[in-house]
């Protein structure tokens, strides 16, 4: 690891804009512990999402920073840009399997960024990956579907692997977007449950989106509301209030 | 019911499709009215059929050899063309795809595998044989741009369709873009690229029978000799040939895509 061990996640001045004029990030700054759970509020289309990816570059940064443990990713082309994504982990909202793999080839695909192509191709994984991505299945609790393909899977279940590829990775950040959205309630709490408690255990800062205010206020130690492209709130759960959810997403009928 | 619902049209008409309907209707009546067919024509037509259709019975496998050796060499186009079309077709196919190649890359191969499918192979076929001259090697080389040109396209549309939410998910783990195709493209077209490739090499086992009539080897040239010399029974003996060649290589890609399923 480099000199900037552990300074977590550093965003000065991140703007976006899809349409020029137009920002969906309108100069965000944040700093995130290396480690503890960050939750991002707000409604829809306020720039979590595009906040969320312009971190690990699945949208590119229109300007700003993005400091992970001290290297910037804005400007990373190529090569750089590849060996910045495996340091970042991410779970997605429609679990984004390769439907037609199986789940051990899901897990093992969060390697992809350190093994050769020819090993990957071969499914010559060293060793010590494979039997990381077993216990990681034990984690996760899918110990018995390691040959099973992906679209063979319930929607938990799908989650489960694509934590367990995040996880894969051995980042240095997890980000997760709506992870629990395409779910029923209570595999919403299994979940994150399950990514909560992994993180903390591999002592990896993790940030995430949710719609659910009442989720993010159980498992996260840190809240960031967001409206119209800026924070609005940052705090700990205790002190969101009515006050804030109103700014946030508006209208106060739905309280 | 309420007074406003009787007001509203759920599925309002589409006057523009009605108009093009008729028009349709319209035209097809003038042309066959153009086309000048009549009963006394029919009657001549048919009758030629049946003497045609009496002189090739029974089928005449007398000059087997001839036979045989002109089908295994069309056998031998349709693999060696279908082989080649699609080894050139997947980089072209990845190279055109709009979603995963930069888009003037894309535009230039389009370009290029449209080129390669505007001429018809027999049209191929006989510029091949002028230029490099009579033989299998003719036919071979208009087969294969036939196949990549056509498998080319299939598996740019192919890769479009994919869902880019797992190409994305594989491009996040940091992987390069070599195994994202693995991982990310590869699994999601794999199947449909194997049945585009088994069926092209079904139409080129009817269409390598087939450029052997412009010089460019195979059955087709005995098949157009025996036609010239009016030698309709060994016609029929060809045909048939042909006709159960083509019938056991259905049976064959069937049987492959039941182990694929």
């Amino acid at each position: 690891m480099h000199a900037g061990a552990m300074q977590g996640l550093i965003i000065k001045g991140l703007v976006k804009e899809y349409v020029p004029g137009k920002p969906v990030l309108r100069g965000i700054n944040l700093a995130i512990a290396p480690q503890g759970i960050t939750a991002v509020i707000g409604p829809s289309g306020t720039g979590k999402s595009t906040l969320l990816r312009s971190i690990n570059r699945l949208v590119e940064p229109t300007a700003g920073q993005i400091l992970l443990n001290g290297q910037d990713l804005v400007p990373m082309r190529g090569r750089g840009l590849r060996m910045a994504r495996r340091r970042i982990g991410m779970v997605f909202q429609e679990y984004n399997l390769v439907e037609r793999l199986s789940v051990m080839e899901n897990v093992l695909s969060g390697r992809l960024g350190y093994v050769s192509l020819w090993q990957a191709w071969m499914r010559r994984y060293p060793e010590a990956d494979i039997a990381r991505a077993f216990a990681l299945l034990d984690a996760v609790g899918l110990q018995e579907q390691a040959t099973r393909r992906a679209d063979a899977l319930s929607g938990g279940q799908r989650q489960r692997v694509g934590i367990a590829r995040a996880l894969m990775q051995q980042p240095e950040l997890l980000l997760a977007d709506e992870p629990t959205s395409s779910l029923d309630p209570r595999t919403a709490v299994e979940i994150m449950e399950l990514m909560t408690g992994l993180s903390a255990s591999a002592n990896v800062p993790l940030v995430v989106n949710i719609h659910n205010v009442d989720l993010a206020r159980r498992f996260a130690h840190r809240i960031i509301g967001m409206a119209g492209g800026e924070i609005v709130f940052d705090g700990p759960p205790e002190d969101l209030q009515p006050e804030h959810l109103r700014q946030i997403y508006g209208g106060e009928d739905w309280l | 019911m309420s007074a406003s619902t009787l007001h509203r049209r759920a599925f309002p008409p589409n006057w523009g499709a009605r108009a093009t309907g008729l028009g349709l209707v319209v035209y097809a009546i003038y042309a066959l009215a153009q086309l000048d067919i009549t009963w006394a024509r029919l009657r001549i037509g048919f009758g030629e059929a049946g003497r045609f259709i009496a002189r090739m019975w029974p089928p005449n496998f007398s000059r087997a050899e001839l036979l045989i050796e002109g089908l295994l060499e069309s056998l031998q186009i349709a693999v060696i063309a279908s082989a080649l079309g699609i080894l050139l077709a997947l980089p072209l196919g990845l190279m055109a795809a709009r979603n995963l190649a930069p888009w003037p890359l894309a535009v230039a191969t389009r370009g290029f595998v449209a080129f390669c499918r505007s001429l018809h192979y027999v049209i191929v076929a006989i510029l091949f044989v002028k230029a490099i001259g009579f033989g299998a090697l003719a036919g071979v080389a208009a087969l294969t741009i036939a196949s990549m040109g056509f498998i080319a396209k299939l598996f740019a549309e192919a890769i479009e369709e994919i869902s880019m939410k797992q190409v994305e998910a594989i491009r996040a783990t940091g992987a390069s873009f070599g195994a994202v195709l693995v991982y990310g493209v590869l699994p999601q077209v794999a199947s449909r690229f194997i049945g585009f490739s088994l069926y092209q090499l079904d139409s080129n086992l009817r269409n390598s029978t087939l450029v052997g009539i412009v010089g460019a080897g195979g059955i087709g040239g005995t098949l157009f000799a025996a036609f010239k010399r009016f030698d309709y029974d060994f016609v029929a003996a060809i045909l048939l040939t042909i006709i159960a060649l083509i019938f056991v290589a259905e049976l064959i890609s069937g049987w492959i895509r039941a182990l694929l399923r």
